[in-house]
C-alpha cells in the first residue's frame, strides 16, 4: 500500500502537466478525459487507501517521499501521514472531485479554454491532496497555498469580464490575511517544538503547553485566523460570495465542497494544540455561531441563485467551526462531509439551472423550472431537504450531532444551541425560498429562452450526489435513535489527544433531553419549510409587503450589512493611500531619487569630460606632446634626484 | 674623438625634434604634419648615429636604416590616406577633420 500511496497526489499533477502542455494541441474532448481520468484514479487509490487504513494495527500509516529541510537538528520531508482523518478527507476530495470533473464536460462543453480550465481543477484536486496528506505543517502549508492560488486562477477564470478580475483578486488578498496568520503560527510552532510534524508536535506539546501557557494560546489564534481566511467565517468571508464569479462547478468544487472545508480539517488535525489552549477553542466556536448565523441572514434575501448558495455555504462552516469549537472534533468533519455532498449537489443543481437558462443567475428571472427540468429539481429538492435538516438525510444526521454537541458539551452552552436553531430555520427558508422561486410558480424565464434538462454528463453527478446526500449520513447515525455513529468511532483515534485533554464525557445528559432537542431542531426545520411555502407560493405578493414594512433593514440585509463597505473605508483605503504616500515619498523620492540623482552627477561629470574630445587634430597633438613632456620632466626630475 | 662636441649634436638633435614638434602642433596642412613627423624622427636618427660613434658600436647605425625604412613605409601610408581624406572631403586642412568631436 505504501508504494501506491504516494501516487494519489501524483495522478492529477500529471493531468495537469498533460493538459497543460498538450491540452490545446488535444483539443476539449480530450482534455476532459484526461482530467476526469487522472481524479478517477486518485479515487481508486483512494479507496484502496482507505482499506490499507482500516486493517493498519496503529491506525495510521506514513510515507516519506523525500527529505526536503535538513539544517542542524531540525528536518522536515515531503511525506504523507494517511490516519482515519485523512482517509476521510481525500475520500471526499477525490470522489466530489470526480462527480464534478465529469460535471464540468459537459456544462463548460462550449468553453474553448476548456484545456485551461481542467489543467487548473487538476491542480487544484493535486494541491489539495497535499493539503489533506501532509504529515507536517510545511507541506500541508503548501498545498494551502497552492489552493489558493488555483482557487484565484479559477475565480477569475474568465478573465475578460472585469469583476471576475475583481474577485479573483479579492479572493486572493483576503486569504493572504489568512496566511499570513497561518505562517506566524508555523514560525511559532517550529520556534517552540524544533519540529513541525504533526505527530511530534502533538507529542510534545503538553510539556510546552506547561512551560510556555501563552504560546499556544497564540498559536490557536494564529492558526485560526489561518483557518478564518480559507474557511471563510467572520472576519475574513467577503470574498466567498464574490467567488462566485467563477464556473458554476468551480464554486460547488472549491468553494463549497473542499478548498473551503481546509480551515475546518486543519483545526480538526490541530485538535490536540487547541485543546491545550482552551480559550482558543472558545473564540473558535463564538466565531463559528457568529458566522452561521449571521450569513444565514444574508443568504434570506439575496437574489442571485449562487450568491444564496454562497451564504449558505458560509453558514455551515459556521457550523462546522461551532462543532470543533465545542470538542466535538469529528461531529465537524462529518458536517463536512455530508456538507460536501449536499451543498456541491446544490450548487451543480444550480449550474445546470444557469446552463439552462443560459447563464441567468437571477430568481426573479426564473419559476416553473420543475416541468422542463425534472432530474435537476428531483436532486435540488433532495439536497435542499438534506440541508434543511430533514431526517432521514445526511444534513439532518450532521447537523443534528452539532447541536446537541454544542449543547451537551462541557464546552458548549445552550446559547450556542440556540444560535445553532434559529439558523437551521433560516437554512430552511432562505434554501427553500431558492427551491419555490427557481422550480414552482410561473415561469418568469424570458421569453427568447427555452429551458431544457442537461446532458447525461451533467445530470449523473447530480444523482449520484443525490444518492450520497441521502445516504452519506447513516454512517453516523447517532445511538440515541438506534445507529452505531460509526463514523465518530472511526475518528477517535485521531481526536483521542483532544477529548483526554478536554475531559469530555457524553453521557451526563439524558436520552429524553437529546430526543426534545432533535425534535426541536427537525420542527424548526420544517418550519422554516412551511413558512418558505406561505411566502412563496400561496401568497406570492406578502414577500413585498414585508419588504416595504421593514425597508430599512430589508436594505441592510440585502447591502450584506455594509461589511465590504465598512472594510473598503476602514482598511482597504487607509492601506491604499498609506501606499500612495509611501510611493511617492519614498519610492519616488528616495529610491529613484538615489538612482536617477547618480546618473545625473555622471552625464554631468561627462558633459564636463566630453569638452576635451574636441575632434581637432592640432589640440590632441598638442596635449599629447605637452603630456609627453611632463612625463619626460617627471622622470628626468626623479631619476636625478635619485642620482644626486 | 669628436671632431664636434658631443654636445653640439645633442643641442641641435633637440632643436630638430621641437621643430617637427612645433610643427605637428601648428601645421594646418597634413602635408606639413607629415614633413614634421620625418623631421622628429630624424632627430632621434641623428641621435643614434653620433651614439653610435661614441660608443663604437655599429648597432646604432643598423638601427638608422630600420627607422628610414619604417619611415618611408609610414610616408607612404600616410600620403595614401591623406588622398583618401582629399577625395572625401575635398580639403587636407586638418582643422576640417573633427569628425571625432564628442
Amino acid at each position: 500500500m505504501n508504494t501506491l500511496l504516494w501516487t494519489l497526489p501524483l495522478w492529477p499533477l500529471v493531468g495537469f502537466l498533460l493538459n497543460g502542455f498538450f491540452g490545446r494541441r488535444w483539443g476539449k474532448r480530450t482534455a476532459g478525459l484526461v482530467a476526469c481520468a487522472s481524479v478517477f484514479l486518485s479515487f481508486a487509490v483512494s479507496l484502496f487507501a482507505f482499506a490499507a487504513v482500516r486493517s493498519a494495527d496503529t491506525g495510521r500509516l506514513t510515507v516519506t517521499l523525500f527529505d526536503w529541510i535538513v539544517t542542524g537538528n531540525f528536518h522536515a520531508s515531503v511525506s504523507f501521514l494517511l490516519d482515519p482523518l485523512s482517509a476521510v478527507m481525500i475520500l471526499v476530495v477525490t470522489g466530489v472531485s470526480f462527480l464534478i470533473h465529469v460535471y464540468s464536460l459537459g456544462y463548460m462543453g462550449h468553453d474553448p479554454d476548456q484545456p485551461r480550465y481542467f489543467s487548473f481543477l487538476n491542480l487544484f484536486v493535486f494541491f489539495m491532496l497535499m493539503l489533506v496528506l501532509a504529515d507536517n505543517f510545511l507541506v500541508m502549508y503548501i498545498g494551502w497555498e497552492g489552493v489558493g492560488l488555483c482557487s484565484y486562477l479559477l475565480i477569475g477564470f474568465w478573465f475578460r469580464r472585469l469583476s471576475a478580475v475583481r474577485a479573483g483578486m479579492k479572493a486572493f488578498v483576503v486569504n493572504r490575511i489568512g496566511d499570513f496568520g497561518f505562517s506566524l503560527a508555523i514560525f511559532l510552532i517550529f520556534w517552540h517544538f524544533n519540529t513541525v510534524n504533526f505527530l511530534e508536535v502533538f507529542e510534545r506539546a503538553p510539556s510546552v503547553a506547561a512551560a510556555y501557557s501563552g504560546t499556544l494560546t497564540a498559536i490557536g489564534l494564529l492558526l485560526l485566523l489561518g483557518a478564518t481566511g480559507k474557511s471563510a467565517q467572520i472576519p475574513l468571508y467577503v470574498w466567498l460570495p464574490d467567488a462566485m464569479e467563477g464556473p458554476t462547478p468551480v464554486s460547488a468544487l472549491i468553494h463549497a465542497a473542499t478548498m473551503v472545508t481546509a480551515g475546518v480539517y486543519m483545526i480538526a488535525r490541530c485538535s490536540t494544540l487547541f485543546a491545550l489552549a482552551p480559550v482558543t477553542l472558545l473564540v473558535v466556536a463564538i466565531i463559528g455561531a457568529a458566522t452561521a448565523l449571521f450569513a444565514a441572514s444574508m443568504a434570506l434575501v439575496q437574489n442571485d441563485i449562487k450568491k444564496v448558495l454562497a451564504y449558505s455555504t458560509i453558514s455551515q462552516l459556521g457550523y462546522m467551526f461551532l462543532a470543533l469549537g465545542v470538542g466535538a472534533f469529528a461531529a465537524g468533519i462529518f458536517h463536512l462531509m455530508t456538507h460536501a455532498f449536499f451543498k456541491a449537489l446544490l450548487f451543480l443543481g444550480a449550474g445546470s439551472v444557469i446552463h439552462a437558462l443560459s447563464n441567468e443567475q437571477d430568481l426573479r428571472k426564473m419559476g416553473g423550472l420543475k416541468k422542463s427540468m425534472p432530474v435537476t429539481y428531483w436532486t435540488f429538492l433532495i439536497a435542499a431537504l438534506a440541508i434543511a435538516g430533514v431526517p432521514p438525510l445526511a444534513g439532518f444526521v450532521s447537523k443534528d450531532e452539532i447541536l446537541w454537541r454544542s449543547f451537551s458539551s462541557p464546552l458548549g452552552h445552550w446559547t450556542f444551541w440556540l444560535v445553532g436553531t434559529i439558523t437551521a430555520a433560516l437554512t430552511a427558508f432562505y434554501m427553500f425560498r431558492l427551491v419555490f422561486l427557481a422550480f414552482h410558480g410561473e415561469s418568469r424565464v424570458a421569453h427568447d429562452v427555452h429551458p431544457h434538462e442537461s446532458p447525461a454528463s451533467m445530470a449523473q453527478p447530480l444523482i449520484a450526489l443525490a444518492v450520497l446526500s441521502v445516504i452519506g449520513g447513516w454512517i453516523g447515525w447517532p445511538r440515541t435513535l438506534g445507529g452505531g455513529a460509526w463514523f465518530e468511532h472511526f475518528l477517535r483515534p485521531v481526536f483521542e489527544h483532544a477529548d483526554q485533554t478536554l475531559a469530555l464525557s457524553a453521557g451526563e445528559h439524558s436520552a429524553g433531553l437529546e430526543y426534545g432537542l432533535m425534535a426541536v431542531s427537525i420542527i424548526v426545520g420544517l418550519l422554516g419549510i412551511l413558512l418558505a411555502y406561505q411566502w412563496y407560493i400561496k401568497s406570492p405578493e406578502r414577500p413585498e409587503r414585508w419588504k416595504a414594512r421593514f425597508a430599512g433593514l430589508y436594505n441592510l440585509v440585502l447591502n450584506k450589512y455594509w461589511v465590504d463597505e465598512l472594510y473598503d473605508t476602514v482598511i482597504v483605503r487607509p492601506i491604499v493611500g498609506l501606499g500612495r504616500v509611501v510611493y511617492r515619498g519614498f519610492d519616488l523620492a528616495v529610491i529613484d531619487g538615489a538612482a536617477n540623482g547618480i546618473a545625473g552627477l555622471m552625464q554631468s561629470l561627462a558633459a564636463g569630460g566630453v569638452k576635451t574630445s574636441t575632434g581637432r587634430f592640432r589640440f590632441g597633438a598638442a596635449t599629447f606632446a605637452v603630456g609627453c613632456a611632463v612625463a619626460l620632466g617627471w622622470v628626468l626630475v626623479t631619476v636625478m634626484g635619485a642620482a644626486r | 674623438m669628436l671632431p664636434v662636441p658631443l654636445s653640439y649634436y645633442l643641442v641641435l638633435a633637440g632643436i630638430l625634434f621641437t621643430l617637427g614638434v612645433f610643427g605637428v602642433i601648428i601645421a594646418r596642412n597634413v602635408i606639413v604634419t607629415l614633413m614634421s613627423v620625418e623631421l622628429m624622427l630624424n632627430a632621434a636618427n641623428l641621435l643614434l648615429v653620433v651614439f653610435a660613434r661614441v660608443h663604437g658600436d655599429l648597432g646604432g647605425q643598423v638601427m638608422v636604416f630600420f627607422v628610414l625604412t619604417v619611415a618611408a613605409a609610414e610616408a607612404a601610408v600616410g600620403l595614401s590616406i591623406l588622398v583618401a581624406i582629399f577625395r572625401r572631403k575635398g580639403s587636407i586642412d586638418v582643422d576640417r577633420l573633427n569628425i571625432l568631436k564628442g
